[in-house]
């Protein structure tokens, strides 16, 4: 039986996993490397288990039993961390020395959050929000400490935020950008989420930049000084501004890469042994950040791996929604639209809702749906079939009841 | 029934069918439950749309109040004498002719005799007219040729009694409903009984018709001059009668058979075709009972009063006539136009059918009223007596009731008129129109629902309206602001009235004064009424005229015997030449335009235009035209069209109707520039008038026709009245909780929302919420505003004309407050999923749309308006709509 290695136990990897089982289960002898300490779960969940609303063990998708029933080997934990691949001898190498024979190697080692470049840096009580250790370590803090601020206002900075809010913190964030969400909202849209957060409780240090991180004499973090002279008492910062793909690992192997892991339409890199899925890629110029398109990437992958060698991966317009309870975000395409397009709007500021649609060519090109998102699939479908909205643009901003 | 209500009996406002009216008041919460009066003979009990809602026009919305003296409140002395002292200088400087009295068909009988008495009488000019000139005196004129009195001989009651009916000119069932229902009646127990509609468009009317002859516009009297000749051919005529009771038949003959000597002839000359004249020509032939009632399509033509005797020619010519189910039928148009020619209201009448051409009749009055000042020559007709004001040569004009600036032909001449004239006086219960905001003196008349007097019907029947409220604050009855001054120009002796039968029992004394064998018998008789004392006029009961010694309970049926109140006793026939209209259609402007009225308006909606309900039928003016014409002219129905005539220009939009022949549209006559920017037809009707009768040919004016070239067209709806300034076409309209702006401009606001919000923000207190929608390259954009969570306004603005139906958004203002589902749904203007909108309103007595009949209509496989009827009870009051439910079935 041919060996399938899987880099990674993340959601790229386990869907893929997951795809190739459905259609065939026996083609391949599976290995799999995780660098955490457990089974495959829901990351995207994370949110939902830091603001408390979920458990732990609710996020779970697949267990060791579930590895053990489709005979997969997983190794998992930090001294199973794949430390180097072995190209020419299709072989991979653990930090403990582990080894494994692959005959199709995938990578999916996911990404890494982005340390801010500024002075004090490496102080302690600084983390990112990546997985479940940090969210314990968040949790942990909570307890015992009063001032957490959140340095990016960006999806993931404003869930870190909210959930360290529920959990009784006093949550600043700053954010660079004088809108929040600014890659996936409008001004409009942008303005109405931070007055609903304010209302939640939140602080916002808009357009604002950190100049220094300074410590206490246990050189943990205290104090977070802005470009504007301004300080801010810090217990606990969550830095939130982005993740570059993790690709390394490839790159040392000799895999071709620029952002991330290149790979082409069937998800397979310079090496056509080796496949790769996830936020680790660079797919025709763009990196990964939401969890979509590393769906729709793991049921292409598969569909190669497993021989059937049809499904070509596209990257569609991504949808962005926002896990924060009571506050419906929806943003998809070219929200922003330009100087050929044309722009229907909806505003009721009182109910708290804005809905903005970009039409190009009588086609919709992006949408921002804030406080009610009830039609996203809708306009996500109209976008992705690029259907011809003309017959429907008088009723298309009220939803697909009126069409 | 609490204590605090009161029944009583009174008579409609409206049309001239005079309908009885039982009203039962709340004197505590000034409102009144409306009825048709069960024992009233006009009626029966049957009310129309229009009659239904007076008790939404009595609030005290746009009520003129106080006397003003240019735009000044005053109190009443000052205004009187104001009025009384210019009247006397300017008749001392220029003579009596140079002031004039403009009346109305609204005005009561007392009103009217008080104010023909104090102009014909006293200051000794005949310059009085009234709007009346506008829709009866071609009825008058012909009448007077005929029968030597202007006399109507039928009644009501021979409508149930005729087996053929003919409509002509007439849209009975939107402009007399009560009589249309009652031809419904009498063909749904006979139904043998056979009606045919002359009118060149298809109307509503035409629902109950046999036969419909969409004839040419102004070709009537060929038709009837040849049925006339037709019934010769025929041997179909009743000599004996011929020989008895009428004189010059031959000339008439002849000239009959000259004009329309076949049916081919009258077919082509008529447009009709020729299978069509011969079943009407064979219809009257075989029936000896048939009425022809006939209405302003007759009338409002300048050889009006030669198709008035086109049309009795033929009943004279079969002894047609003063027996029960047969005669010709003038149906009035208002109220009291009837009333009015009683006291002798028209400028060439003098009093009391009696005339200035006899000079015993100009005598007798004179000695009657002890005057030496009566005048001694008729007086300015309408279109005439304003051409003098433009011509300065009236210096001092009193208008009562009446809105010429919106009702005459040519209108902007009115308007320049009056704008120039030294002095205006305006009687009107109504604070703003388009006449009053010409006057010098504006003075505060009694609404319908505090007047107190008698009108006559169409039938000859005189009728009591009576007071059901005190009047609204310092307005008084017209006959005592008349009489207050003629007082103060001295003639304190003839006009010393404190009671409206004082003055009642002089007019019914006038009648029979010297109205005998010695003196010559005139018509109009009511000296059985003359010794009424105040309690039995104001018990008196509906009772049709002559009422004398002979006749104690009225008469009805006039020249039952055959004898006429001609010199010779006998009625003439009158030769008729058939003249087509005076402007013919040509080149520049090739259509020819029809006026007339709607089902739910009434006159220039003064007074209609508060109910909410009769508003929603036709809320903005609209020009009806042909779809082949509408190809023609690039017009798109439910676009905007501008209509010029060689006089004016308005604005409507257009719909597009089988209903209209080639070449013929229609407008109606309500808008006025209190809720139309560019509406008034008045402004496009040409001012040529009838030689005999003076009245104004309003049914054909050629014009043109182009779209309105308008970048945004939109409304809005809002809780409060609006004032719109700078929109170039602007209609409005009274809801149910909320009032109507129908939009177009040449040029957006920009910013446009805050332009709007600026206008809408300035009318409350409040700080309002908004929810808006904006297309912004489709020229889309909505808005709606919420105060405290409540609905105050919508907005919505288009490139074109294609905006969401008014129905459900109008809907939304009579609740406290939207359900969410509702609110964001608002400003797509279509109800949320799972919700009921009702459409057009079709039945405005039980507010029952379009799409609520035919929902029923599909669901429930009605067959019949009644059965439709039972399900919605729409048309089960007026019936007016029952045409356009059977349209739907």
């Amino acid at each position: 039986m041919a060996k399938l290695v899987i880099i990674g136990n993340g959601m790229a990897g386990m869907r893929t996993l997951e795809e190739i089982l459905k259609s065939a289960p026996n083609q391949y002898d599976i290995t799999v490397f995780g660098s955490e300490p457990h089974g495959n779960y829901n990351r995207i969940m994370l949110s939902s288990v830091l603001s408390g609303e979920k458990a732990l063990d609710e996020i779970f998708i697949n267990d060791q039993a579930w590895y053990d029933q489709h005979n997969i080997t997983l190794y998992s934990g930090a001294s199973k961390t794949v430390t180097r691949i072995d190209r020419q001898n299709r072989k991979v190498y653990t930090q403990d020395g582990t080894v494994a024979d692959y005959d199709r190697l995938l990578i999916s080692t996911g990404s890494k959050p982005v340390i801010a470049n500024v002075p004090g840096n490496h102080l302690a009580g600084i983390i990112s929000f990546r997985d479940i250790a940090d969210v314990n370590k968040m949790l942990d803090y909570s307890q015992h400490h009063k001032n957490a601020v959140v340095l990016g206002g960006g999806l993931l900075g404003l869930e870190a935020a909210n959930g360290l809010a529920l959990r009784g913190m006093r949550v600043t964030v700053i954010h660079n950008n004088a809108v929040l969400l600014n890659r996936q909202m409008d001004t409009a849209a942008g303005t109405l989420l931070q007055k609903e957060l304010e209302s939640k409780g939140l602080n916002f240090k808009m357009a604002s930049q950190v100049e220094q991180l300074l410590g206490d004499e246990k050189e943990h973090i205290k104090t977070i000084r802005l470009t504007d002279g301004s300080e801010l008492d810090c217990d606990l910062l969550v830095m939130a501004i982005g993740v570059k793909p993790n690709k390394a690992l490839a790159k040392a192997a000799g895999l071709y890469c620029e952002q991330g892991i290149i790979v082409n339409d069937t998800l397979q890199t310079y090496d056509p042994r080796v496949y790769a899925v996830g936020e680790c890629i660079q797919h025709r110029g763009q990196t990964f950040g939401l969890v979509a398109p590393l769906f729709e990437q793991a049921k292409v992958c598969a569909n190669h791996l497993t021989g059937h060698g049809v499904a070509q991966y596209l990257t569609l317009p991504t949808a962005t929604k926002l896990k924060v309870t009571g506050i419906q975000v929806f943003s998809i395409g070219n929200f922003m639209g330009d100087e050929t397009s044309e722009t229907l709007q909806f505003t009721d500021t009182a109910l708290g809702i804005y809905k903005k649609l970009v039409i190009k060519a009588n086609k919709l090109i992006g949408a921002v749906l804030y406080g009610d998102t009830q039609d996203s699939y809708w306009y996500q479908e109209l976008l992705e079939k690029e259907q011809s909205i003309t017959p429907i643009r008088d009723q298309l901003i009220f939803g697909k009841a009126y069409v | 029934m609490s204590k605090a209500l009161t029944t009583i009996q009174t008579t409609c406002p409206y049309c001239g069918v005079g309908c009885g009216i039982s009203a039962v008041v709340n004197q505590t919460q000034h409102t009144v439950n409306i009825k048709g009066d069960q024992s009233h003979p006009a009626n029966a009990g049957r009310l129309c749309s229009k009659g239904s809602a007076l008790g939404d026009t009595i609030n005290l919305e746009g009520r003129l109040l106080d006397p003003h003296i240019n735009s000044q409140v005053v109190d009443w002395d000052a205004a009187l004498s104001l009025v009384a002292n210019t009247f006397l200088e300017t008749i001392n400087k220029f003579g009596p002719d140079s002031v004039a009295i403009y009346g109305s068909g609204q005005l009561l009988t007392e009103d009217y005799y008080v104010a023909n008495k104090l102009m014909k009488g006293f200051i000794g000019t005949a310059n009085m007219d009234t709007n009346s000139r506008l829709c009866m005196s071609s009825s008058v004129a012909g009448h007077k040729r005929a029968f030597g009195s202007d006399t109507v001989p039928s009644c009501y009651e021979d409508l149930d009694l005729a087996d053929l009916i003919i409509l002509i000119g007439s849209n009975t069932a939107w402009c007399h409903p009560v009589i249309f229902q009652r031809i419904r009646a009498a063909k749904q127990a006979r139904p043998d009984l056979k009606v045919v509609v002359i009118d060149p468009r298809h109307t509503a009317t035409c629902d109950l018709a046999d036969l419909h002859l969409p004839l040419a516009s102004g070709s009537d009297a060929v038709l009837f001059n040849g049925l006339l000749s037709f019934l010769n051919t025929e041997q179909a005529l009743n000599q004996d009668y011929i020989n008895t009771h009428t004189e010059g038949f031959t000339p008439a003959i002849q000239t009959a058979e000259l004009s329309a000597p076949s049916i081919a002839e009258v077919a082509g000359q008529c447009q009709l075709n020729e299978t069509d004249v011969q079943y009407f020509y064979d219809l009257f032939k075989n029936h000896k009972k048939v009425m022809s009632l006939y209405s302003q399509g007759i009338n409002q033509s300048s050889s009006g009063t030669d198709k008035v005797n086109a049309i009795i020619n033929c009943h004279l010519a079969t002894g047609r006539i003063g027996q029960p189910g047969m005669g010709p039928f003038s149906l009035t148009g208002q109220p009291n136009a009837m009333g009015g020619r009683e006291v002798g209201g028209l400028a060439h009448q003098l009093a009391a059918h009696m005339d200035f051409s006899i000079a015993e009749d100009v005598n007798r009055v004179a000695r009657f009223w002890g005057s030496d000042n009566i005048a001694t020559y008729p007086g300015l007709p309408a279109v005439e007596l304003f051409n003098a004001v433009s011509a300065g040569e009236i210096k001092a004009i009193w208008i009562m009731g009446t809105n010429p600036v919106v009702s005459m032909p040519n209108a902007d001449l009115v308007k320049r008129a009056l704008k120039q004239c030294d002095f205006v006086v305006v009687s009107d219960c109504i604070a703003q129109t388009d006449t009053s905001a010409f006057a010098h003196v504006l003075l505060p008349a009694l609404g319908w629902s505090e007047k107190d007097g008698t009108v006559t019907n169409s039938e000859r029947r005189i009728s009591r309206q009576r007071a059901l409220f005190k009047p609204a604050g310092h307005a008084k009855a017209d006959w005592w602001i008349i009489s207050q001054v003629a007082q103060r120009m001295g003639f304190n002796q003839a006009f010393n009235y404190n009671h409206p039968y004082e003055i009642f029992t002089e007019h019914a004394a006038l009648s029979g004064f010297e109205n005998d064998i010695t003196h010559g018998y005139r018509d109009f008789d009511i000296s059985g009424l003359s010794t009424l004392d105040q309690n039995s006029y104001e018990n008196l009961q509906p009772i049709q005229w002559p009422v004398n010694a002979n006749n104690p309970k009225g008469t009805e049926r006039m020249f039952a015997d055959g004898h006429y109140f001609t010199p010779t006793g006998k009625a003439q026939f009158i030769a008729i030449t058939p003249r087509p209209p005076v402007n013919l259609p040509h080149k520049n402007y090739p259509l020819i335009l029809n006026t007339g009225r709607l089902r739910d308006q009434w006159h220039t909606m003064t007074r209609t235009a508060l109910s909410a309900k009769l508003n929603q039928h036709s809320p903005e003016p609209c020009v009806e035209i042909h779809p082949v014409d509408a190809k023609n002219y690039n017009l798109t129905a439910g676009a905007l069209a501008e209509l010029e005539s060689a006089w004016g220009k308005m604005l409507a939009r257009v719909k597009i109707t089988d209903d209209q022949t080639l070449g013929n549209v229609f407008i109606p006559m309500h808008w006025t520039t209190q809720n139309a920017s560019d509406g008034r037809m008045g402004a496009l009707v040409n001012p040529e008038v009838d030689p005999i009768s003076k009245q104004p040919e309003s049914k054909h004016t050629p014009i043109r026709i182009k779209s309105y070239q308008a970048v945004w067209q939109g409304f809005i709806l809002s809780r409060a009245p609006l004032g719109l300034s700078d929109i170039s076409y602007q209609v409005s309209s009274k809801g149910d909780c909320f009032y109507r702006y129908e939009l177009a401009g040449q040029q957006l606001p920009d910013p446009w929302l805050n332009t709007l919000k600026d206008t809408l923000n300035a009318n409350i207190a409040e700080k309002s919420e908004w929810q808006t929608y904006q297309d912004a390259s489709l020229g889309s954009y909505r808005a709606a505003q919420f105060i405290k969570g409540r609905l105050n306004a919508v907005i919505f603005i288009a490139a074109d004309h294609k905006l969401p139906e008014r129905s459900w958004l109008s809907s939304l203002f009579a609740k406290v407050l939207l359900e969410p589902e509702a609110r964001m749904a608002l400003l797509s203007g279509l109800p949320p999923k799972g919700s009921h909108e009702t459409g057009k309103v079709v039945c405005a007595c039980f507010n029952v749309g379009e799409k609520t009949i035919r929902a029923c209509i599909k669901e429930k496989q009605l067959k019949t308006h009644q059965e439709v009827g039972q399900c919605l009870k729409a048309g089960t009051n007026c019936g007016s709509c029952i045409p356009e439910i059977k349209a739907l079935l």
